[in-house]
């Protein structure tokens, strides 16, 4: 049978026409992508990118389309996300490092593990939800910028322990092993190799989880964050909007100038989320060991 | 095997009989199960001081797992079970007041696939030594330069100590600095399982070599499937079928006269 194969291609068999077609549906459904996004951005890009001037940062919102800007929505979202990130990245990781490191493997680690998987999956307005329910009312901490801070820590948080985890377990076992074998307990283990050799992985998805936080807008909206913010936070305990809300905001007014407006706040979440994504990118590359 | 095999140990082998010496481990009646399946069943077996023993079998007879038993690796493989004793020095490991850490700094492992840490040549040595005690960073450096001259490896590396990555050397350089690692914390035993299993012959020559050497100061296990290898660089040879252990003896003997006819089929390659 074999011997009998022409090697010449001037006939192409079956096989080989199947193999050129699923390249080039695959070639197509990368494509779908890229277009869709490329009209978005130029779309955006023709309406916002006028606006885009240093006063869109450093003005409060207004009635008045040109005076109108993010200031008090771009320092709630550091301000949230920073509090987030305080609260979020520690008990995440803390937990991943229990999970992978310590636990003992069984079906209790399983379902846990099929748990923590499934909360990633959740819609976040149940999170705002939650949050609405636990930080404003019950705790009492209002609808400010801790309430939020502490919701939004809540939905990222499976996200970390999932990427957390992930990086660990990228680390082989027979580095473990090979520190076992010296005389290391299972502390020194984690704490001179699996961590460090994990840090680039964890740091990497601990971006990945504040650029969700940053895009999130359902459950801060559930939560009662403000859209008309005229000042900026004093404290944790103050009121707050963020950037996707305020943006939602000028969509939502009539006049066609504030559509602008908005889609400049676009612009600037964008380069927001890019120079976070870019981050993560970078130091994946820069630092990740190849065993 | 297919290929014919060199079954005659050869002539330095036989005439290396060395007098047998206090055994430093005993292993009384060793049991390993992995859950419900069991890997060692019933081993016992003395381990003479300063000189090779062999551990052969073919695949899954449970020689690794034998090893592992020795410094409590099979401690953290979850499911594992271990029953029985291991006689160090009078005190058996798997008593409750044991630290399992410090039973493994005082016997040390080399493993089947080379598993430098992603650090320096220099941090990789030095990380036993961190781990146990503060030592000055002149004692640090000469304890380095020791451990890496006893595994024959510090004129190769030698320049490039703080420079080069563990994970780039060769594939024999990196075992070597495996060896190092473990030689640095002075451990008494060191048991290796399969260390040539991933290395060109070259590479494996001096590794036997260095085995050689360091038999004289350490007592060392080694677990091979290649039986010209244990046949090369053994005192006393161990075969091992289905977790229990066949023969053990001398290895100019177990080669030349085995008692057994499964060890004798074993060595003369009708299976495994």
């Amino acid at each position: 049978m074999a011997l009998d194969t022409p090697l010449a291609r001037s006939v192409r068999p079956r096989r080989q026409t199947a193999a050129r077609l699923f390249v080039a549906a695959c070639q197509a459904a990368t494509l779908v992508g890229l277009v869709f996004l490329a009209l978005l951005l130029a779309d955006v890009g023709r309406d916002g990118a006028p606006y885009l001037r240093p006063h869109l940062v450093t003005h409060f919102p207004s009635r008045f389309p040109a005076q109108a800007g993010y200031a008090s929505a771009l320092v709630g979202t550091i301000l949230v996300t920073g509090v987030m990130a305080l609260l979020a990245f520690p008990l995440g990781v803390l937990a991943a490092i229990y999970l992978t490191e310590y636990a003992r493997p069984g079906r209790l680690l399983a379902l846990l593990h099929l748990n923590i998987a499934n909360l990633a999956a959740v819609p976040s307005v149940l999170y705002g939800l939650l949050g609405l329910g636990v930080f404003v009312e019950l705790l009492r901490l209002g609808k400010s910028i801790l309430a939020g801070a502490c919701t939004l820590a809540l939905l990222v948080l499976p996200l970390v322990i999932l990427a957390t985890r992930e990086a660990l377990m990228s680390v082989p076992a027979t580095i473990r092993e090979a520190a076992w074998a010296l005389g290391a307990t299972r502390w020194q283990v984690v704490r001179h190799h699996v961590l460090p050799y994990a840090a680039p992985g964890i740091l990497t998805g601990i971006l990945l989880a504040l650029s969700r936080a940053v895009g999130e807008t359902a459950p801060l909206i559930m939560l009662g964050a403000l859209q008309y913010v005229p000042f900026l936070p004093r404290g944790l305990g103050d009121y707050f909007t963020v950037l996707p809300i305020q943006i939602f905001n000028y969509v939502s007014l009539p006049q066609p100038e504030f559509h602008r407006v908005a889609a400049a706040g676009i612009l600037l979440l964008l380069v927001v989320l890019l120079l976070l994504n870019a981050t993560a990118i970078w130091l994946r590359n820069r630092w990740q060991i190849r065993w | 095997m297919g290929q014919a095999l060199d079954l005659k140990p050869r002539p330095e082998v036989a005439h290396r009989r060395l007098p047998p010496t206090e055994p430093v481990l005993r292993i009384e009646d060793l049991r390993v199960c992995y859950g419900a399946r069991p890997a060692v069943q019933g081993v016992t077996l003395d381990i003479p001081a300063r000189r090779v023993t062999a551990i052969i079998g073919p695949s899954g007879c449970g020689k690794s797992t034998l090893i592992r038993s020795l410094n409590r690796m099979n401690d953290l493989i979850p499911g594992a079970r271990v029953e029985g004793r291991v006689w160090f020095h009078g005190q058996d490991i798997y008593a409750p007041e044991v630290d399992p850490t410090a039973v493994r700094m005082r016997i040390g492992m080399v493993f089947q696939k080379p598993n430098p840490f992603p650090k320096s040549i220099y941090e990789n040595v030095a990380f036993g030594l961190r781990l146990h005690r503060r030592l000055s960073r002149r004692e640090l450096d000469e304890r380095v330069e020791r451990a890496l001259r006893q595994a024959a490896l510090w004129d190769e590396v030698a320049d490039v100590l703080h420079t080069a990555s563990g994970l780039a050397l060769s594939g024999g350089q990196q075992q070597r600095l495996c060896i190092a690692r473990a030689l640095a914390v002075e451990p008494e035993v060191l048991l290796m399982d399969e260390p040539c299993s991933a290395l060109d012959p070259a590479a494996t020559a001096r590794i036997e070599d260095l085995i050689r050497q360091l038999c004289q100061e350490y007592t060392i296990i080694i677990v091979t499937h290649n039986m010209q290898q244990a046949a090369r660089i053994s005192d006393v040879t161990a075969f091992m079928l289905g977790g229990m252990l066949v023969e053990t003896g001398p290895t100019a003997d177990l080669f030349t006269h085995p008692q057994d006819p499964r060890t004798e089929d074993y060595i003369s390659g009708r299976f495994g």
